[in-house]
């Protein structure tokens, strides 16, 4: 421990404050009583495809497709997840046997 | 009572995956914060006060030393910036939750917004405890990771590397699932094309906020081309 336990709680407020605050801003700025303004309403209906497409990028930042193993854990288990989810549907299966292929991937393949 | 029981039951199901996720990612941070000398009772507080999972790994760094609580301040905005754009997409869906919305905009994590997006109430099950039974689980998920971390993190019996993997296979089950919903493809290509392209560009560490921006520009002056379809969809 650096820090003593007030400074610790400090930064642990200050963190979640300001968490809270980027997650409480668009209520605050377009309140529930009034009127929403049709474009905000429209890019709030576009935003969360565009939005899962980004953290399916972020979860995928740190492949290194010019150095082994060039990415190919991440994209096997990636295509195996949606081949899944297409043929049935089911999310469980689709995650663990995607999750149960990427840990074999690089526990046991690519080492 | 007999309400929520219902509700709570509908809710479990669609949870699963992020249950997988946040036990062995809490884990994990629950294994590195006691590594820095905070143990079970600063896990547990973090994870109920702060819960956003990649800011708390982020967080870590604070403990290390040499940060004001300014720029810890600014850190942490950086960091989360794109939950302004999930409370976005959750205006018309929060709208009746009453009460209940203020712990809603609380527990908006990416996993619980993923969720949030994709998951339905079966017919007869209260569509805001419903709601709210999934975030809450996700809460408790994950302060039961960081708990599980700390107090036996370094003696787990097997290898559990690749495992954090299930949040990755979370988000491409709910874009494909979105994918397949949705007649119209623009947004979702705009959000991975414009990552991809701002992943290139400004590198694995920073490249977040230009892409938010990107996305923001790019779904307003493509507006008229999806909207229509988006909304029927």
């Amino acid at each position: 421990m650096n820090y003593d336990p007030l400074q610790a709680l400090m930064i642990i407020l200050v963190v979640g404050l300001v968490t809270f605050g980027t997650r409480v801003l668009p209520f605050l700025l377009f309140p529930a009583g009034r009127k929403t303004p049709e474009f905000i309403l429209s890019l709030g209906r576009a935003l969360p495809p565009a939005m899962i497409g980004m953290l399916v990028v972020y979860c995928l930042k740190g492949m290194t497709p010019m150095a082994f193993p060039y990415g190919l854990p991440e994209l096997l288990a990636v295509a195996l997840v949606v081949l899944l989810q297409r043929w049935r549907h089911n999310t469980l299966i689709s995650i663990c046997g995607g999750t149960a292929c990427y840990m074999l991937l690089i526990q046991g393949v690519f080492v | 009572m007999q309400e929520k029981i219902k509700a709570l039951k509908a809710a479990f199901p669609h949870t699963v995956p992020v249950l997988l996720g946040y036990l062995f990612i809490g884990i994990a941070f629950g294994i590195l914060l006691q590594e820095k000398g905070y143990g079970v009772g600063w896990a547990v507080l973090m994870s109920t006060l702060i819960f956003a999972g990649s800011m708390q790994f982020v967080a870590l760094n604070f403990f290390a030393g040499g940060w004001s609580l300014l720029s810890i301040a600014l850190m942490t905005l950086m960091v989360n910036l794109r939950h302004m754009f999930y409370g976005l997409s959750m205006l018309d869906l929060f709208k009746p939750l009453g009460n209940k919305k203020p712990y809603m905009i609380f527990s908006l994590t990416d996993e619980t917004f993923s969720l949030l997006c994709s998951a339905q109430a079966p017919q007869g099950v209260s569509r805001s405890w419903f709601l709210f039974f999934i975030a809450l689980l996700d809460h408790l998920y994950w302060i039961l990771g960081s708990l599980l971390g700390s107090l036996i993190g370094s003696v787990l019996p097997f290898n559990t590397a690749g495992i954090d993997f299930a949040m990755t296979a979370l988000f491409v089950v709910i874009f494909v699932e979105q994918w397949q919903s949705m007649r119209n493809h623009i947004p979702a290509l705009a959000g991975v094309g414009a990552s991809l392209a701002c992943l290139g560009l400004f590198g694995p560490d920073r490249f977040i906020l230009p892409t938010l921006l990107l996305i923001a520009g790019l779904l307003s002056i493509f507006r008229k081309s999806f909207d229509q379809e988006v909304r029927e969809s």
